[in-house]
């Protein structure tokens, strides 16, 4: 009898390698032009110089961004400048903070949600009934929602894929159901007057009042900043290269020397405490929080925002997270049609690119080496490559 | 607190054992298709949904408005049954080929499987808020709920009854399904080692749609007695009672067929006496918390995730 854990490393496989021993190498359509690989290609053999102006072009761009033009088009009948902090700010925000987890790590989290909510509720809490400041909160919401990640994962992470899934869904819920219950956030009314970071008069983008979304805005992207240079540095690390190893075969990493187990458990910290910062930003810029803000929902259009954009690859990860957020605003108009816009896109686009719409280069790779023969040695030599061609 | 738990303590088990049969009943569903693709079907719960709302039209175009008894009764029931089985094993074939084939013929990750079945369990719900409308649809009430017996201070009405009885005949008959016939065969065959039994000459194919058909016809019969039980429906309503047995399968042990019916049962009465010891708000954490602990001490549920091993 096979272990239960040997069946673990194949399912992939189960449409992968059986399917073309069936099918052998016939009826492989036709796919779209490498346009992701040309233009990481192009990047990699970019100057340093040039690199750096592309990330500049970048940012300035989402500085511009609330701008009254681009709001035109980009969604006409909301107000662009609100959904801009959320849900795109914060979704993007909570895709890089989930992707540390499911794409780098390779651990499916269903209840991501809840660290968010702890981060919100946080700021709720110390906001009002302590009348602490959001700058001395935010700190404090990070930790407490890195706590909560230490607390829920070291039982659990011993768990594997599926199984992790199903606790982390309960523990979404289980926190959900427990700000509701509980009196000390207000039950299922919530709480309302959360104060707004303190403004600095004068400085037009600095000032957080009611009316004015811009200087949010400007918050969480500096925030997303800060979070994707912190990720893409811990990617490049000992510690990316061991959720590489853990996501690709947990088994075999142990078996080389990874500590699997801490390695899992810096991941969901990392994700969590990153969730938090969402949670105490939303809450700051909303002023009243109800346990429905913090619905499964939202962990799951956050998972899909990150697999839709290619787990593991950052700048895809933001653009899937921009996507899955933006595209029920885009289509307000449609307002009955845009759920059911929004389950068809998800369908057809991973019928069409199922590892994303930018999927990670380690994945590409294999995926390419499954491309031009099927044999294990091939790939294996592929993935090597790939891996000396990372910088 | 535990004198309360003691009063309703006969209660608490009656309304647990029902509820855990209709979760028993759609866990099956979640079970049968991880054990062959270990893919979560995210949309089975409305594959359960779309069974709810067969029953229901079925009951209208029957033109039951009262009561019925006898022979009226069975037969009301079974054309039913049958409307919701169609309906449900109907939806799960369509979303197979639709969502999880073409998926299956390329390589992929399972992620990308689970956010295809997120996608098509939006648009199931969505084509059927849009056609039907968002509020809550009643069922007319087709039996009645008369008590047959007590049981310490718990009454035994007759709708629970048929609930429990049916939903075991119907777990019996997939087992013997699974473990006697050809079919079965193949599906264990698969749920062991997929390319081993395509070695073998099993058409994987026919495997896959017969254990997406078996998931849908339990779910079927489950929207029926839910259905009679409740009588309510709404676009959504899977949901819940989707997360529900998908914590059931993965309580007993996911790809374990016995494994939902026990994961379905202890999830009901769980939930149920935690709602007595700390009140119905607390339910659903009583449930989570419970499952969370199961699995710290059995990581693979109560009775292990082996398909291919159950046999009757």
């Amino acid at each position: 009898m096979n272990a239960p854990g040997s069946r673990r490393g194949l399912p992939a496989g189960l449409s992968a390698r059986w399917v073309r021993l069936r099918l052998g190498a016939a009826e492989r359509k036709a796919r779209l032009p490498d346009v992701q690989g040309w233009a990481a290609d192009a990047w990699r053999r970019a100057p340093r110089w040039g690199q750096w102006l592309a990330r500049l072009a970048v940012v300035v761009l989402a500085v511009l961004a609330p701008a009254n033009a681009i709001g035109q088009i980009m969604a006409p009948a909301s107000d662009w400048k609100t959904i801009l902090f959320y849900p795109i700010g914060v979704y993007v925000l909570l895709g890089v903070g989930l992707n540390v987890v499911v794409g780098q790590a390779g651990m499916l989290d269903l209840g991501y949600v809840a660290f968010f909510a702890i981060g919100a509720y946080t700021m709720a809490v110390l906001g009002i009934d302590a009348h602490l400041n959001f700058w001395i909160i935010l700190p404090g919401g990070i930790v407490l929602a890195a706590i909560s990640g230490l607390i829920l994962g070291a039982p659990t992470l011993r768990l594997r894929g599926d199984y992790l899934a199903i606790v982390t869904l309960g523990f979404g819920e289980i926190i959900q159901i427990t700000a509701t219950n509980v009196s000390f956030t207000g039950g299922p009314q919530g709480m309302a007057g959360i104060p707004h970071p303190p403004s600095i008069d004068h400085i037009g983008f600095l000032s957080y009042g009611v009316l004015d979304p811009r200087p949010y805005y400007y918050l969480v992207l500096a925030l997303i900043i800060v979070v994707i240079v912190v990720a893409r540095r811990l990617e490049r690390s000992r510690v990316g290269r061991a959720w590489a190893a853990i996501r690709e075969d947990e088994d075999a990493a142990e078996l080389m020397g990874v500590p699997t187990f801490r390695f899992k458990l810096w991941a969901f910290v990392i994700g969590a405490s990153i969730a938090g910062a969402a949670g105490v930003l939303f809450s700051a810029k909303t002023i009243a929080i109800t346990p429905d803000d913090f619905p499964l929902l939202l962990s799951i259009l956050v998972l899909s925002a990150v697999v839709l954009g290619g787990a593991g690859n950052l700048p895809g990860v933001v653009v899937g997270a921009f996507v899955v957020a933006w595209l029920p605003e885009r289509f307000r108009g449609l307002a009955n049609y845009r759920v059911l816009i929004f389950g068809l896109t998800l369908i057809v686009m991973m019928i069409f690119r199922p590892d994303g719409l930018f999927p990670a280069r380690r994945r590409r790779s294999s995926l390419r080496a499954g491309r031009t023969a099927a044999s294990a040695p091939v790939a294996a030599v592929n993935l090597t490559e790939a891996e000396t061609e990372a910088p | 607190m535990l004198h309360q738990f003691l009063t309703l303590f006969w209660p608490s088990t009656v309304d647990g054992l029902t509820v855990g049969a209709i979760y028993a009943l759609v866990a099956l569903g979640y079970t049968l298709v991880y054990g062959v693709l270990q893919l979560i079907n995210f949309a089975h719960s409305e594959v359960f949904m779309v069974g709810t709302f067969a029953s229901l039209f079925t009951l209208h175009a029957l033109g039951v408005t009262s009561a019925l008894t006898g022979l009226a009764l069975v037969g009301v029931l079974v054309v039913c049954a049958l409307a919701g089985m169609t309906g449900s094993a109907v939806t799960a074939v369509i979303l197979e080929a639709v969502a999880y084939r073409p998926l299956r013929r390329r390589t992929t990750s399972r992620l990308a499987a689970l956010i295809t079945a997120i996608g098509a369990s939006f648009s199931l719900q969505e084509i059927f808020a849009l056609r039907y409308g968002r509020d809550i649809q009643t069922f007319p009430r087709v039996m009645q709920k008369t008590v047959l017996f007590h049981v310490g201070s718990g009454t035994v009405r007759s709708d629970k009854v048929l609930v429990v009885a049916t939903a075991l005949a119907m777990m019996v008959i997939l087992d013997t399904f699974v473990s006697r016939t050809r079919l079965g065969r193949g599906i264990r065959a698969t749920a062991q080692d997929p390319r081993t039994a395509v070695l073998m000459g099993v058409n994987i194919d026919r495997v896959i749609v017969a254990t997406f058909i078996l998931g849908g016809l339990a779910a079927g019969v489950a929207a029926t007695l839910y259905g009679t039980f409740y009588e309510v429906t709404q676009y959504n309503i899977g949901f819940l009672i989707g997360l529900k047995a998908f914590t059931a399968a993965v309580l007993g042990g996911i790809g374990n067929l016995r494994g939902a019916l026990l994961g379905g049962f202890s999830l009901g009465l769980i939930e149920n006496y935690g709602a007595s010891l700390f009140g119905a708000e607390w339910m659903n954490v009583v449930a989570f918390v419970v499952l969370v602990a199961v699995l710290l001490f059995r990581p693979t549920g109560i009775l292990g995730e082996q398909l291919a091993r159950a046999r009757a």
